[in-house]
C-alpha cells in the first residue's frame, strides 16, 4: 500500500519543480534546471506507475480516496483529496508517462532557446495542474486543474512572446476556453445546490439512488441531469476544442512542437472527454445531452477531417486531425461507449504525442520551415522520424493490429448500436482519416525535396534525446490497442474494458438499452472499417505517391474549385466570427465607449462639474456680499460709533478737570435754581 | 472787634475760586496739586466757620462734626500728599518731565 500512500506526490512533484525552476530562474546552470525539469515528472511517473500497479493488484475495483485535508466554508464542506479508480488511473498513467517523454524531447528541442528555464517551469506547472485535473476526488479539484492547465496553455502558446501571432493566438486561446468554463461552473454551482457537496463518489450516489428525481423538469425545459450535464459539456467543447469552440486549437500550433504535442494533441484537449467520462452517471440520466455529445462529436470529426485536407502547413494538418479525433472520443461517449472514448484518449495520446514529436523532429531538420509543400523526400535524412512517424499515421489510420484500429472500432461500433447515422459519420471520418494522414505523410517523407539547397544541406536527424521518445511513443502506438482487444464471441479478453467496467456501470434503468452486437457483425463492421481506411490510404497514395509531389493535388483543387476554395479558408469560421463575435464585440466595446464618453462624462460627470460651478458661485456670492457684509456691517457701526465718543478723549487732564469743575457747576446751579427757584 | 463769620465764608470762596482756576490752568503736575491742596484748606476754612456758626446757635453736636470734618480732611490731604509726589516722581523718572499736557497716552 506504500505506493498508494504517496498519491498525492504525483501532482505535487511537478507543481514543486515548476516553482523550484521559476525561482531559480536562467542565472543556474542548464544542467541543473534539466535535472529539476525531467526528475519531478520522471519521479511522479514512477510514484504513479507504482501507485497505479497496487491500486489495480490491491483495491480494485473500489476506489481509493486519499484527503490531504478539509478546505470547508460555511455549510459546504469540500476536501482537498485525491481519487484512484479505473478511469483515473488510465488517466494518470497516460499523463505522466507520455508528459514525461515529452519532456525528455523538449530537452533536445528547445536546447537552444534562451528561454529554457521559462519554458520547463511552465510544462512543469502544465503536469500538476493536469494530475490535480485527473486526481482530484471532487468537481472543485477538477475545476483547479482544469483552469491551470488553461493557464498553462495560454502562457506555453505565447511562449514566443517576441512576434506577433502566438501572444494573440494565446489570448484567443483563453478567451474561447472561458466561455466554455463559465458554463461548466454554473453546472458546478447547479450541483452544490442541489446536492450539497461537489465529491464525486457522494454526487454520484445521491443521482443513482434516486435516478428520477434528477429525470424531473429542472430549468429551460431541462431535467436536472440534462442541465447539468449541458453546461458541463458546453465546458468540455472548449477544453476540447469541439465545434463551435474549436477555433482556438490550430491557431495554438503557434507554440513550441513539444507543447502542441502534450497540451494540445495529447493531455489537456482531452480533459473534456475524460470530464464527460467522468459525470457519465448524470450523462446516462440525460439522453438529450448524450444525443448532443454524439453529434457534436461526429460532425466535428468529420469537418475537421475535411479541413485538414486543404492544410499546407505540417502543424495544421496534425492539430485538424485532433479537433477531429476529439470529436471521435466525444461520439463514443455521446453513445454510451464511455471506456471506448477513454480508450481512444490513451491510443491518441500515444500516436498524435508521436505525430507532433516528428513533426516537430521534421520541423528542426528544416530549418524551422513548416510547410509540406517545401518538403518531401525526407525518409532518408531522418530515417528514426520517417519509420516513427509511419508507425503512427498507420495507427491514427486504424489499421489493424495497431492501436488506433482497436479504439476506433469500438466507438465505430457503440455508434452503430445507438444510430446508424453516427456509424456512417464515423466511418467516413475513418476513411478520410487515413487519407489526410497519408498524404501528410506521402508530402513530407515521400518523393523529391522541394525546398531550397540551403535547407537540404543542412538536413540531419535529430539528437538521441528526441529520437527516444519518438521510439517509446511508437511502440505504445503499436501496441497500446492490445490491452483492449474488442469482445469477439466468446473470445473476452479486453482487459481495458473489464478495468474501466466500474466506473461506467449503467446506472437505473438507463442500462437497459445495452446490447452486444453478434459476433458476425462485429466482424462486419471492423471490415468495414478497415476498407474505408484501407481505401482512404490508396486515394493518398493514388494523389501523392512515387513522384507525383503536388500535382495530384493540385490536380484535385483544379477540378473541384469551389471545394477547394472553402477547405483552404477552413469553412470561413474564423471569419464569420470576426464578422460576428468579434466584430460585434467590437462595436458594442465603441457604443459603450460613446455612451461613456458621451453620456457619463459628459452629460453626468461634466453635468455635475456644471451644476457644482454655478452653486459654489451662488454660494460664494452670498458668502461674500450676505454673511460678510453684515460682518462687516457689525464693525462699520462700531467704528462709527467709537469715532464719535473717541474725540471726547483728548488726553488734557485740563480739559477733564474742566469738565469736571463745569460739570459740578451746573449741577449745582441746577440745584440751587429747582430748590430755591 | 469781631470778624463776622460770613467773612471767612467769603475768604474760602475766594481760596477755592482761585485754587480751581490754578488747578485748570496750570500745566505743571505739582502746582496743579499746590492748587487742589488750597482748594481743599479752602474748603476746611469754609467747614470750621459752618462749625462757628453751630456754635453760636447752640448746636453742640454739629460743631464738633465740622472739627472732626476738618481733621480728617487734613489726614487724607497728607496722605494724598505722599501719594501724589510719589506719583510725580515716579512718572518723571519716565518721562523726564512732569508737564501734565506731554502725559497724553491715555487718549485715542
Amino acid at each position: 500500500m506504500r505506493a498508494l500512500d504517496l498519491l498525492w506526490l504525483v501532482p505535487l512533484l511537478p507543481l514543486a519543480g515548476s516553482a523550484l525552476n521559476a525561482l531559480l530562474g536562467p542565472r543556474v546552470a542548464r544542467p541543473l534546471t534539466t535535472a529539476v525539469a525531467l526528475g519531478a515528472p520522471g519521479l511522479s511517473l514512477a510514484i504513479s506507475l507504482m501507485a497505479v500497479w497496487t491500486y489495480a493488484t490491491t483495491v480494485f475495483p473500489l476506489p481509493f480516496e486519499q484527503v490531504l485535508y478539509a478546505w470547508t466554508t460555511g455549510e459546504l464542506s469540500i476536501d482537498v483529496a485525491f481519487l484512484l479508480d479505473p478511469l483515473s488511473s488510465v488517466m494518470v498513467v497516460v499523463v505522466t508517462l507520455v508528459g514525461f517523454l515529452i519532456h525528455v524531447y523538449s530537452v533536445g528541442y528547445m536546447g537552444d532557446d534562451s528561454g529554457y528555464q521559462r519554458y520547463f517551469s511552465y510544462l512543469n506547472l502544465f503536469m500538476g495542474a493536469m494530475l490535480l485535473l485527473v486526481l482530484g476526488n471532487n468537481f472543485l479539484v477538477m475545476f483547479v486543474g482544469w483552469e491551470g492547465v488553461g493557464l498553462c496553455s495560454y502562457l506555453l502558446i505565447g511562449y514566443y512572446y517576441e512576434e506577433e501571432f502566438p501572444p494573440y493566438a494565446g489570448r484567443k486561446a483563453f478567451i474561447v476556453n472561458r466561455i466554455g468554463d463559465f458554463a461548466f461552473l454554473v453546472g458546478l454551482f447547479a450541483l452544490v445546490a442541489r446536492f450539497g457537496t461537489l465529491d464525486y463518489g457522494e454526487v454520484f450516489a445521491a443521482v443513482a439512488s434516486d435516478p428520477h428525481g434528477v429525470e424531473e423538469p429542472y430549468l429551460l425545459g431541462l431535467s436536472f441531469a440534462g442541465f447539468v450535464t449541458l453546461c458541463l459539456f458546453i465546458g468540455a467543447i472548449g477544453k476540447s476544442a469541439q465545434l463551435p469552440l474549436y477555433v482556438w486549437l490550430p491557431d495554438a500550433m503557434a507554440g513550441p512542437t513539444p507543447v502542441s504535442a502534450l497540451i494540445h494533441a495529447a493531455t489537456m484537449v482531452t480533459a473534456g472527454v475524460y470530464m464527460v467520462v467522468r459525470t457519465n452517471v448524470l450523462y446516462q440520466l440525460a439522453p438529450g445531452t448524450s444525443a448532443l455529445v454524439a453529434t457534436v462529436g461526429a460532425v466535428t470529426a468529420l469537418f475537421a477531417a475535411t479541413i485538414a485536407f486543404a492544410q499546407t502547413d505540417i502543424k495544421k494538418v496534425l492539430a485538424y486531425s485532433t479537433v477531429s479525433q476529439l470529436g471521435y472520443m466525444f461520439l463514443g461517449a455521446g453513445v454510451g461507449a464511455y471506456s471506448a472514448a477513454i480508450f481512444h484518449l490513451g491510443t491518441h495520446a500515444f500516436f498524435k504525442a508521436l505525430l507532433f514529436l516528428g513533426s516537430g523532429s521534421v520541423i528542426h531538420a528544416m530549418s524551422g520551415e513548416q510547410d509540406m509543400r517545401r518538403m518531401g523526400g525526407l525518409k532518408k535524412a531522418l530515417p528514426v522520424t520517417f519509420a516513427t512517424f509511419a508507425i503512427a499515421t498507420v495507427a491514427i489510420s486504424g489499421i489493424p493490429p495497431l492501436a488506433g484500429f482497436f479504439s476506433k472500432d469500438q466507438i465505430l461500433a457503440g455508434a452503430w448500436g445507438e444510430h446508424k447515422v453516427l456509424w456512417a459519420i464515423g466511418l467516413v471520418t475513418a476513411g478520410l482519416t487515413a487519407c489526410y494522414m497519408f498524404r501528410a505523410l506521402l508530402m513530407t517523407f515521400y518523393g523529391r525535396f522541394r525546398g531550397t539547397d540551403e535547407v537540404r544541406s543542412h538536413l540531419h536527424e535529430s539528437p538521441t534525446v528526441m529520437t527516444l521518445p519518438l521510439v517509446v511513443l511508437a511502440v505504445g502506438s503499436a501496441l497500446a490497442g492490445l490491452i483492449g482487444i474488442p469482445k469477439l464471441g466468446t473470445l473476452d479478453i479486453n482487459w481495458f474494458g473489464h478495468f474501466l467496467a466500474p466506473v461506467v456501470a449503467p446506472v437505473g434503468h438507463a442500462g437497459e438499452h445495452g446490447h452486444h452486437a453478434s459476433l458476425g457483425l462485429e466482424l462486419l463492421l471492423m471490415g468495414v472499417s478497415v476498407a474505408a481506411a484501407v481505401g482512404g490510404i490508396w486515394m493518398a497514395w493514388r494523389t501523392y505517391g512515387g513522384e507525383r509531389g503536388l500535382a495530384g493535388g493540385e490536380a484535385w483543387a483544379i477540378r473541384f474549385p469551389t471545394a477547394h476554395r472553402i477547405l483552404t479558408n477552413k469553412y470561413y469560421v474564423d471569419e464569420i466570427y470576426d464578422a460576428t463575435v468579434i466584430k460585434g464585440t467590437w462595436s458594442a466595446a465603441r457604443g459603450l465607449f460613446r455612451f461613456d464618453a458621451g453620456f457619463i462624462d459628459g452629460f453626468l460627470v461634466n453635468g455635475s462639474r456644471h451644476v457644482t460651478v454655478a452653486v459654489s458661485l451662488l454660494s460664494g456670492f452670498f458668502d461674500k456680499y450676505v454673511i460678510d457684509g453684515v460682518v462687516n456691517l457689525s464693525g462699520w457701526v462700531m467704528r462709527a460709533c467709537s469715532r464719535l465718543f473717541r474725540s471726547l478723549q483728548t488726553g488734557l487732564v485740563s480739559q477733564y478737570a474742566l469738565v469736571v469743575a463745569v460739570g459740578m457747576l451746573v449741577l449745582t446751579g441746577f440745584y440751587l435754581v429747582v430748590r430755591l427757584g | 472787634m469781631t470778624v463776622p463769620v460770613v467773612w471767612y465764608l467769603l475768604l474760602a470762596a475766594v481760596l477755592f475760586t482761585i485754587g480751581t482756576f490754578g488747578a485748570l490752568t496750570r500745566r505743571n503736575g505739582i502746582a496743579i496739586f499746590l492748587s487742589i491742596e488750597l482748594m481743599l484748606n479752602a474748603a476746611n476754612l469754609a467747614i470750621v466757620a459752618f462749625s462757628r456758626i453751630a456754635l453760636e446757635s447752640g448746636d453742640l453736636k454739629s460743631m464738633l462734626n465740622g472739627q472732626i470734618l476738618v481733621l480728617f480732611v487734613l489726614a487724607v490731604a497728607a496722605a494724598e500728599a505722599a501719594v501724589g509726589l510719589a506719583l510725580f516722581i515716579a512718572v518723571y523718572r519716565d518721562k523726564r518731565t512732569i508737564d501734565i499736557n506731554r502725559l497724553n497716552l491715555m487718549r485715542w
